[in-house]
Protein backbone atom coordinates (compact mmCIF):
# COMPACT_ATOMS: atom_id res chain seq x y z
CA UNK A 1 0.00 0.00 0.00
CA UNK A 2 1.37 3.34 -1.06
CA UNK A 3 0.48 6.41 0.95
CA UNK A 4 -1.32 9.21 -0.86
CA UNK A 5 -0.62 12.77 0.25
CA UNK A 6 -3.60 14.66 1.70
CA UNK A 7 -3.89 17.27 -1.05
CA UNK A 8 -3.57 14.62 -3.77
CA UNK A 9 -6.20 12.52 -1.97
CA UNK A 10 -8.67 15.41 -1.89
CA UNK A 11 -8.12 16.30 -5.54
CA UNK A 12 -8.53 12.68 -6.55
CA UNK A 13 -11.80 12.28 -4.63
CA UNK A 14 -13.19 15.48 -6.15
CA UNK A 15 -12.17 14.50 -9.69
CA UNK A 16 -13.60 10.98 -9.41
CA UNK A 17 -16.95 12.42 -8.28
CA UNK A 18 -16.84 15.04 -11.05
CA UNK A 19 -16.35 12.30 -13.63
CA UNK A 20 -19.35 10.45 -12.20
CA UNK A 21 -21.49 13.58 -12.60
CA UNK A 22 -20.16 14.34 -16.08
CA UNK A 23 -21.20 10.86 -17.07
CA UNK A 24 -24.68 11.21 -15.51
CA UNK A 25 -25.13 14.60 -17.20
CA UNK A 26 -24.80 13.02 -20.63
CA UNK A 27 -28.44 12.02 -20.21
CA UNK A 28 -29.69 15.51 -19.42
CA UNK A 29 -29.44 18.32 -16.93
CA UNK A 30 -28.08 17.46 -13.50
CA UNK A 31 -28.69 19.54 -10.38
CA UNK A 32 -26.17 19.10 -7.59
CA UNK A 33 -25.56 20.55 -4.14
CA UNK A 34 -22.00 20.66 -2.82
CA UNK A 35 -21.04 20.72 0.86
CA UNK A 36 -17.96 22.47 2.22
CA UNK A 37 -14.44 21.06 1.85
CA UNK A 38 -13.75 18.33 -0.72
CA UNK A 39 -17.35 18.53 -2.06
CA UNK A 40 -16.85 22.17 -3.10
CA UNK A 41 -13.74 21.12 -5.06
CA UNK A 42 -15.92 18.91 -7.28
CA UNK A 43 -17.04 22.05 -9.11
CA UNK A 44 -13.43 22.60 -10.26
CA UNK A 45 -13.38 19.28 -12.11
CA UNK A 46 -16.80 18.94 -13.74
CA UNK A 47 -16.76 19.73 -17.45
CA UNK A 48 -20.36 19.12 -18.56
CA UNK A 49 -22.37 22.25 -19.39
CA UNK A 50 -25.45 20.31 -18.18
CA UNK A 51 -24.49 20.56 -14.51
CA UNK A 52 -26.13 23.21 -12.30
CA UNK A 53 -24.98 23.82 -8.73
CA UNK A 54 -27.58 24.59 -6.05
CA UNK A 55 -26.65 26.25 -2.75
CA UNK A 56 -29.10 25.71 0.09
CA UNK A 57 -28.89 29.32 1.24
CA UNK A 58 -31.03 30.14 -1.78
CA UNK A 59 -29.31 29.97 -5.15
CA UNK A 60 -29.51 27.76 -8.23
CA UNK A 61 -26.71 28.37 -10.71
CA UNK A 62 -23.70 28.94 -8.46
CA UNK A 63 -20.58 29.91 -10.40
CA UNK A 64 -16.90 29.83 -9.46
CA UNK A 65 -15.59 31.65 -6.37
CA UNK A 66 -15.50 35.43 -6.82
CA UNK A 67 -12.06 36.75 -7.73
CA UNK A 68 -10.29 39.16 -5.38
CA UNK A 69 -11.74 42.65 -5.82
CA UNK A 70 -15.11 41.37 -7.10
CA UNK A 71 -16.42 39.89 -3.87
CA UNK A 72 -19.99 40.67 -2.92
CA UNK A 73 -20.73 39.63 0.65
CA UNK A 74 -24.41 39.27 -0.17
CA UNK A 75 -23.58 36.72 -2.88
CA UNK A 76 -22.30 33.67 -1.03
CA UNK A 77 -22.65 29.92 -1.03
CA UNK A 78 -23.61 27.91 2.04
CA UNK A 79 -19.96 27.76 3.10
CA UNK A 80 -19.98 31.59 3.18
CA UNK A 81 -17.57 31.81 0.23
CA UNK A 82 -18.23 34.74 -2.09
CA UNK A 83 -19.24 33.22 -5.41
CA UNK A 84 -20.36 34.34 -8.87
CA UNK A 85 -23.54 33.88 -10.87
CA UNK A 86 -23.86 31.64 -13.91
CA UNK A 87 -26.15 32.71 -16.77
CA UNK A 88 -29.74 31.86 -15.83
CA UNK A 89 -28.95 31.81 -12.13
CA UNK A 90 -31.92 32.27 -9.79
CA UNK A 91 -32.38 33.17 -6.14
CA UNK A 92 -35.01 31.88 -3.74
CA UNK A 93 -35.78 32.10 -0.04
CA UNK A 94 -34.56 29.41 2.36
CA UNK A 95 -37.93 27.62 2.60
CA UNK A 96 -38.17 27.39 -1.20
CA UNK A 97 -34.54 26.28 -1.40
CA UNK A 98 -35.07 23.46 1.08
CA UNK A 99 -38.39 22.65 -0.57
CA UNK A 100 -36.39 22.07 -3.75
CA UNK A 101 -34.05 19.77 -1.82
CA UNK A 102 -36.61 17.92 0.32
CA UNK A 103 -38.97 17.64 -2.63
CA UNK A 104 -36.44 15.50 -4.49
CA UNK A 105 -35.72 18.00 -7.25
CA UNK A 106 -31.99 18.13 -6.53
CA UNK A 107 -30.36 15.12 -8.17
CA UNK A 108 -27.37 14.72 -5.92
CA UNK A 109 -25.63 16.11 -2.88
CA UNK A 110 -21.96 15.69 -2.12
CA UNK A 111 -21.07 15.83 1.54
CA UNK A 112 -18.18 15.00 3.80
CA UNK A 113 -18.58 12.62 6.73
CA UNK A 114 -16.92 11.66 9.99
CA UNK A 115 -18.25 8.11 9.63
CA UNK A 116 -20.34 6.07 7.22
CA UNK A 117 -21.42 2.58 8.22
CA UNK A 118 -22.18 -0.57 6.26
CA UNK A 119 -25.92 0.09 6.60
CA UNK A 120 -25.50 3.42 4.72
CA UNK A 121 -25.97 5.49 7.88
CA UNK A 122 -24.09 8.78 7.84
CA UNK A 123 -22.58 10.68 10.76
CA UNK A 124 -21.41 14.10 9.65
CA UNK A 125 -22.99 16.82 11.75
CA UNK A 126 -21.45 16.79 15.20
CA UNK A 127 -18.62 15.38 17.28
CA UNK A 128 -19.99 15.73 20.80
CA UNK A 129 -17.14 17.59 22.46
CA UNK A 130 -19.04 20.63 23.66
CA UNK A 131 -17.34 22.91 21.15
CA UNK A 132 -19.76 22.54 18.25
CA UNK A 133 -23.42 23.36 18.10
CA UNK A 134 -24.78 23.23 14.61
CA UNK A 135 -26.56 21.00 12.14
CA UNK A 136 -27.21 23.39 9.25
CA UNK A 137 -28.75 21.74 6.22
CA UNK A 138 -27.00 18.37 6.55
CA UNK A 139 -30.06 16.37 7.62
CA UNK A 140 -32.32 17.96 5.00
CA UNK A 141 -29.76 17.31 2.25
CA UNK A 142 -29.19 13.61 2.99
CA UNK A 143 -32.94 13.06 3.31
CA UNK A 144 -33.98 15.05 0.25
CA UNK A 145 -31.35 14.68 -2.47
CA UNK A 146 -32.00 11.72 -4.74
CA UNK A 147 -28.37 10.57 -4.60
CA UNK A 148 -26.11 11.12 -1.60
CA UNK A 149 -22.41 11.01 -2.47
CA UNK A 150 -19.97 10.85 0.42
CA UNK A 151 -16.59 12.49 -0.26
CA UNK A 152 -14.12 11.65 2.45
CA UNK A 153 -10.58 10.48 3.04
CA UNK A 154 -10.48 6.78 3.75
CA UNK A 155 -9.19 7.12 7.29
CA UNK A 156 -9.22 9.86 9.93
CA UNK A 157 -6.17 11.99 10.70
CA UNK A 158 -5.23 9.37 13.35
CA UNK A 159 -5.48 6.59 10.79
CA UNK A 160 -8.80 5.21 12.05
CA UNK A 161 -11.24 3.77 9.48
CA UNK A 162 -14.13 6.09 8.64
CA UNK A 163 -16.09 3.33 6.90
CA UNK A 164 -17.29 1.44 9.94
CA UNK A 165 -19.62 -1.41 10.93
CA UNK A 166 -21.88 0.93 12.89
CA UNK A 167 -21.64 4.70 13.35
CA UNK A 168 -20.48 5.68 16.83
CA UNK A 169 -21.17 9.41 16.37
CA UNK A 170 -24.67 10.96 16.21
CA UNK A 171 -26.15 10.17 12.83
CA UNK A 172 -27.34 12.63 10.20
CA UNK A 173 -29.59 10.22 8.35
CA UNK A 174 -30.52 6.55 8.41
CA UNK A 175 -29.58 4.50 5.36
CA UNK A 176 -29.16 7.58 3.20
CA UNK A 177 -25.67 7.09 1.69
CA UNK A 178 -25.59 5.91 -1.94
CA UNK A 179 -21.97 6.27 -3.03
CA UNK A 180 -18.75 6.62 -1.02
CA UNK A 181 -15.65 7.95 -2.73
CA UNK A 182 -12.29 7.94 -0.98
CA UNK A 183 -8.76 8.29 -2.34
CA UNK A 184 -8.47 4.49 -2.37
CA UNK A 185 -11.87 3.29 -3.50
CA UNK A 186 -15.36 3.87 -4.84
CA UNK A 187 -18.16 2.01 -3.06
CA UNK A 188 -21.88 1.91 -3.77
CA UNK A 189 -24.73 0.66 -1.60
CA UNK A 190 -26.64 -1.99 -3.53
CA UNK A 191 -29.47 -4.02 -2.02
CA UNK A 192 -28.46 -2.98 1.47
CA UNK A 193 -24.84 -4.10 0.97
CA UNK A 194 -21.68 -2.05 0.63
CA UNK A 195 -20.06 -2.99 -2.68
CA UNK A 196 -16.54 -2.11 -3.86
CA UNK A 197 -16.70 -0.85 -7.46
CA UNK A 198 -13.31 0.77 -8.04
CA UNK A 199 -9.96 0.47 -6.33
CA UNK A 200 -6.91 2.72 -6.56
CA UNK A 201 -3.67 1.42 -8.08
CA UNK A 202 -1.78 2.10 -4.83
CA UNK A 203 -3.63 -0.56 -2.83
CA UNK A 204 -4.75 -4.23 -2.93
CA UNK A 205 -8.17 -5.47 -1.84
CA UNK A 206 -6.63 -7.10 1.25
CA UNK A 207 -4.86 -3.88 2.18
CA UNK A 208 -8.14 -2.01 1.65
CA UNK A 209 -9.89 -4.38 4.06
CA UNK A 210 -7.12 -3.57 6.55
CA UNK A 211 -8.09 0.11 6.62
CA UNK A 212 -11.85 -0.46 6.36
CA UNK A 213 -13.87 -1.52 9.40
CA UNK A 214 -17.10 -1.97 7.40
CA UNK A 215 -17.71 -5.28 5.63
CA UNK A 216 -17.98 -5.00 1.88
CA UNK A 217 -18.55 -7.18 -1.18
CA UNK A 218 -16.60 -7.04 -4.42
CA UNK A 219 -18.51 -5.96 -7.48
CA UNK A 220 -18.42 -8.46 -10.36
CA UNK A 221 -17.07 -5.62 -12.49
CA UNK A 222 -14.58 -4.33 -9.93
CA UNK A 223 -11.98 -2.29 -11.77
CA UNK A 224 -9.10 0.08 -11.20
CA UNK A 225 -9.98 3.68 -10.48
CA UNK A 226 -9.27 5.54 -13.69
CA UNK A 227 -7.14 8.51 -12.73
CA UNK B 1 -40.77 59.81 0.36
CA UNK B 2 -44.25 59.40 1.82
CA UNK B 3 -44.63 56.25 3.86
CA UNK B 4 -46.78 56.00 6.96
CA UNK B 5 -44.74 52.93 7.90
CA UNK B 6 -41.43 54.77 8.02
CA UNK B 7 -39.70 55.09 11.41
CA UNK B 8 -36.15 55.86 12.46
CA UNK B 9 -33.97 52.86 13.36
CA UNK B 10 -34.16 53.87 17.05
CA UNK B 11 -37.96 54.26 17.08
CA UNK B 12 -38.36 50.96 15.28
CA UNK B 13 -36.14 49.02 17.68
CA UNK B 14 -37.99 50.49 20.68
CA UNK B 15 -40.77 48.06 19.72
CA UNK B 16 -38.61 45.20 20.95
CA UNK B 17 -39.51 44.61 24.60
CA UNK B 18 -37.48 42.62 27.15
CA UNK B 19 -38.33 38.91 27.02
CA UNK B 20 -39.55 39.02 23.40
CA UNK B 21 -39.16 36.33 20.79
CA UNK B 22 -37.28 37.98 17.93
CA UNK B 23 -36.75 36.54 14.46
CA UNK B 24 -33.79 37.86 12.52
CA UNK B 25 -33.08 37.19 8.86
CA UNK B 26 -29.49 36.20 8.07
CA UNK B 27 -27.16 33.57 6.74
CA UNK B 28 -23.77 34.26 8.27
CA UNK B 29 -23.37 37.96 7.70
CA UNK B 30 -25.39 38.00 4.46
CA UNK B 31 -28.79 39.62 4.57
CA UNK B 32 -29.00 40.63 8.20
CA UNK B 33 -30.49 43.95 9.30
CA UNK B 34 -27.22 45.40 10.48
CA UNK B 35 -28.36 48.77 11.75
CA UNK B 36 -31.39 47.34 13.58
CA UNK B 37 -29.11 44.83 15.31
CA UNK B 38 -26.62 47.58 16.19
CA UNK B 39 -29.49 49.57 17.71
CA UNK B 40 -30.81 46.51 19.57
CA UNK B 41 -27.33 45.91 21.00
CA UNK B 42 -27.07 49.59 22.02
CA UNK B 43 -30.52 49.48 23.66
CA UNK B 44 -29.41 46.74 26.04
CA UNK B 45 -32.88 45.11 25.87
CA UNK B 46 -32.44 41.68 27.41
CA UNK B 47 -33.92 38.28 28.13
CA UNK B 48 -34.46 37.79 24.40
CA UNK B 49 -35.17 34.64 22.45
CA UNK B 50 -33.42 34.97 19.11
CA UNK B 51 -34.74 32.89 16.23
CA UNK B 52 -32.18 32.96 13.43
CA UNK B 53 -30.16 30.55 11.30
CA UNK B 54 -26.91 31.32 13.11
CA UNK B 55 -25.45 33.94 15.39
CA UNK B 56 -22.90 35.64 13.15
CA UNK B 57 -19.38 35.58 14.52
CA UNK B 58 -18.18 36.52 18.03
CA UNK B 59 -18.93 40.16 18.77
CA UNK B 60 -20.12 40.83 15.21
CA UNK B 61 -23.71 41.16 14.01
CA UNK B 62 -26.03 39.02 16.10
CA UNK B 63 -22.95 37.80 17.97
CA UNK B 64 -22.93 41.18 19.71
CA UNK B 65 -26.21 40.39 21.50
CA UNK B 66 -24.63 37.30 23.08
CA UNK B 67 -21.45 39.15 24.02
CA UNK B 68 -23.75 41.75 25.70
CA UNK B 69 -25.68 39.06 27.63
CA UNK B 70 -28.99 40.09 26.03
CA UNK B 71 -29.95 36.54 25.05
CA UNK B 72 -31.87 33.99 27.14
CA UNK B 73 -32.43 31.40 24.45
CA UNK B 74 -31.70 30.60 20.83
CA UNK B 75 -33.66 28.72 18.22
CA UNK B 76 -31.67 28.07 15.06
CA UNK B 77 -29.61 25.70 12.96
CA UNK B 78 -25.90 26.42 12.93
CA UNK B 79 -23.73 28.03 15.59
CA UNK B 80 -20.32 26.63 14.59
CA UNK B 81 -19.35 30.05 13.19
CA UNK B 82 -19.71 31.53 16.68
CA UNK B 83 -18.01 29.35 19.35
CA UNK B 84 -19.31 31.69 22.08
CA UNK B 85 -22.71 30.03 21.62
CA UNK B 86 -21.53 26.54 22.60
CA UNK B 87 -19.55 28.03 25.51
CA UNK B 88 -22.58 29.97 26.82
CA UNK B 89 -24.75 26.89 26.41
CA UNK B 90 -22.24 24.70 28.29
CA UNK B 91 -22.13 27.21 31.14
CA UNK B 92 -25.94 27.25 31.29
CA UNK B 93 -26.12 30.97 30.51
CA UNK B 94 -28.42 30.37 27.53
CA UNK B 95 -30.55 27.53 26.18
CA UNK B 96 -30.21 26.46 22.57
CA UNK B 97 -32.71 24.58 20.42
CA UNK B 98 -31.15 23.17 17.25
CA UNK B 99 -33.37 22.43 14.27
CA UNK B 100 -32.39 21.17 10.80
CA UNK B 101 -32.15 24.17 8.50
CA UNK B 102 -34.88 23.13 6.06
CA UNK B 103 -37.23 22.28 8.91
CA UNK B 104 -36.43 25.62 10.53
CA UNK B 105 -37.28 27.53 7.33
CA UNK B 106 -40.45 25.51 6.79
CA UNK B 107 -41.57 25.89 10.42
CA UNK B 108 -41.32 29.66 10.06
CA UNK B 109 -43.15 29.58 6.72
CA UNK B 110 -45.81 27.34 8.31
CA UNK B 111 -46.42 29.88 11.10
CA UNK B 112 -46.85 32.54 8.44
CA UNK B 113 -49.40 30.55 6.45
CA UNK B 114 -51.49 29.23 9.33
CA UNK B 115 -50.17 25.67 9.55
CA UNK B 116 -49.55 24.78 13.24
CA UNK B 117 -47.40 21.71 12.56
CA UNK B 118 -46.27 19.38 9.78
CA UNK B 119 -44.57 16.02 9.26
CA UNK B 120 -41.17 15.90 7.55
CA UNK B 121 -38.74 13.04 6.85
CA UNK B 122 -35.77 15.25 7.76
CA UNK B 123 -34.10 14.21 10.99
CA UNK B 124 -36.17 11.05 11.57
CA UNK B 125 -34.26 8.67 13.81
CA UNK B 126 -31.64 11.24 14.77
CA UNK B 127 -30.94 12.92 18.11
CA UNK B 128 -32.75 16.05 16.89
CA UNK B 129 -36.02 14.08 16.64
CA UNK B 130 -35.77 12.84 20.24
CA UNK B 131 -39.04 13.43 22.08
CA UNK B 132 -40.93 14.35 18.91
CA UNK B 133 -43.82 12.31 17.53
CA UNK B 134 -42.80 10.14 14.56
CA UNK B 135 -45.21 8.61 12.08
CA UNK B 136 -44.77 6.64 8.88
CA UNK B 137 -46.05 7.97 5.56
CA UNK B 138 -45.62 5.85 2.42
CA UNK B 139 -43.19 3.68 4.34
CA UNK B 140 -41.03 6.59 5.41
CA UNK B 141 -40.55 7.74 9.00
CA UNK B 142 -41.50 11.39 9.47
CA UNK B 143 -41.14 13.74 12.42
CA UNK B 144 -43.86 16.09 13.66
CA UNK B 145 -42.49 19.63 13.75
CA UNK B 146 -44.32 22.62 15.17
CA UNK B 147 -44.42 25.98 13.44
CA UNK B 148 -42.27 28.83 14.78
CA UNK B 149 -43.78 32.25 15.40
CA UNK B 150 -42.23 35.40 16.85
CA UNK B 151 -43.28 38.63 18.50
CA UNK B 152 -41.09 40.72 16.23
CA UNK B 153 -39.25 39.95 12.98
CA UNK B 154 -36.26 42.07 12.05
CA UNK B 155 -35.63 41.60 8.39
CA UNK B 156 -33.36 42.97 5.69
CA UNK B 157 -34.55 43.78 2.19
CA UNK B 158 -32.97 45.67 -0.68
CA UNK B 159 -35.77 48.07 -1.62
CA UNK B 160 -39.24 48.87 -0.36
CA UNK B 161 -41.92 50.97 -1.95
CA UNK B 162 -43.84 53.41 0.27
CA UNK B 163 -46.52 50.78 0.94
CA UNK B 164 -43.92 48.29 2.20
CA UNK B 165 -43.66 45.92 -0.75
CA UNK B 166 -40.19 44.40 -0.64
CA UNK B 167 -37.58 43.15 -3.08
CA UNK B 168 -34.35 41.45 -2.07
CA UNK B 169 -30.77 41.23 -3.26
CA UNK B 170 -29.08 37.95 -4.25
CA UNK B 171 -28.39 35.54 -1.36
CA UNK B 172 -29.22 38.26 1.17
CA UNK B 173 -32.79 37.05 0.66
CA UNK B 174 -32.35 33.79 2.67
CA UNK B 175 -34.83 33.59 5.60
CA UNK B 176 -36.12 37.17 5.31
CA UNK B 177 -39.25 36.55 3.19
CA UNK B 178 -40.55 33.72 5.40
CA UNK B 179 -39.80 35.61 8.60
CA UNK B 180 -41.73 38.56 7.18
CA UNK B 181 -44.85 36.37 7.38
CA UNK B 182 -44.32 34.85 10.81
CA UNK B 183 -44.26 37.62 13.42
CA UNK B 184 -46.78 39.94 15.07
CA UNK B 185 -44.67 42.95 14.17
CA UNK B 186 -42.42 42.99 11.11
CA UNK B 187 -39.70 45.63 10.86
CA UNK B 188 -37.81 45.82 7.57
CA UNK B 189 -34.46 47.56 7.16
CA UNK B 190 -34.01 48.61 3.54
CA UNK B 191 -31.47 50.51 1.48
CA UNK B 192 -34.00 52.64 -0.32
CA UNK B 193 -37.74 53.48 -0.24
CA UNK B 194 -39.16 54.18 -3.69
CA UNK B 195 -42.55 55.59 -4.78
CA UNK B 196 -45.54 53.27 -4.99
CA UNK B 197 -45.79 51.91 -8.51
CA UNK B 198 -42.08 52.01 -9.28
CA UNK B 199 -41.40 48.36 -8.36
CA UNK B 200 -42.39 45.80 -10.99
CA UNK B 201 -45.40 44.00 -9.44
CA UNK B 202 -44.13 40.72 -10.97
CA UNK B 203 -40.85 41.02 -9.07
CA UNK B 204 -42.09 41.91 -5.59
CA UNK B 205 -41.21 39.08 -3.21
CA UNK B 206 -42.84 40.23 0.02
CA UNK B 207 -46.29 41.85 -0.37
CA UNK B 208 -46.79 44.93 1.82
CA UNK B 209 -49.58 43.31 3.87
CA UNK B 210 -46.85 41.60 5.93
CA UNK B 211 -44.74 44.67 6.70
CA UNK B 212 -45.48 46.95 9.67
CA UNK B 213 -42.47 49.22 9.92
CA UNK B 214 -39.91 50.42 7.38
CA UNK B 215 -36.52 51.72 8.40
CA UNK B 216 -33.73 52.89 6.17
CA UNK B 217 -30.03 52.28 6.53
CA UNK B 218 -28.14 55.44 7.28
CA UNK B 219 -25.00 54.22 5.53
Amino acid sequence: MQAILEQQAKERIASVIARHFDSEAQNGRLFINLGVGIPTMVANYVTSPNIYVQAENGMLGVGCPAPEGQMDHDLINAGRTCVTETPGCVYMDSAASFGMIRGGHVDATVIGAFEVDQKANIANWIIPNGKQLGVGGAMDLVTGAREVVIAMQHTSKNGKPKLVKGCTLPITGIGEADIVVTEYAVFVFEGGRLVLKEIAPEITVDELRGITDAEFDLSPDLHLMSL
Amino acid sequence: MVSDKYRSIEDAIARVKPGSRIMVGSFGLAGYPEELIEALAASGTGDLTIISNDLGTPGVGLGKLLTNNQIRSLIGTYYNWNPEVAAANNEGRISVKLIPQGTFAEAIRAAGVGIPAFFTPTGAGTDLAAGKETREFAGRACVLEESIHADVALIKAYKADELGNLVYYKTARNFNPVMAMAADTVIAEVEEIVPVGSLDPECIVTPHIYVDVLTMRKS
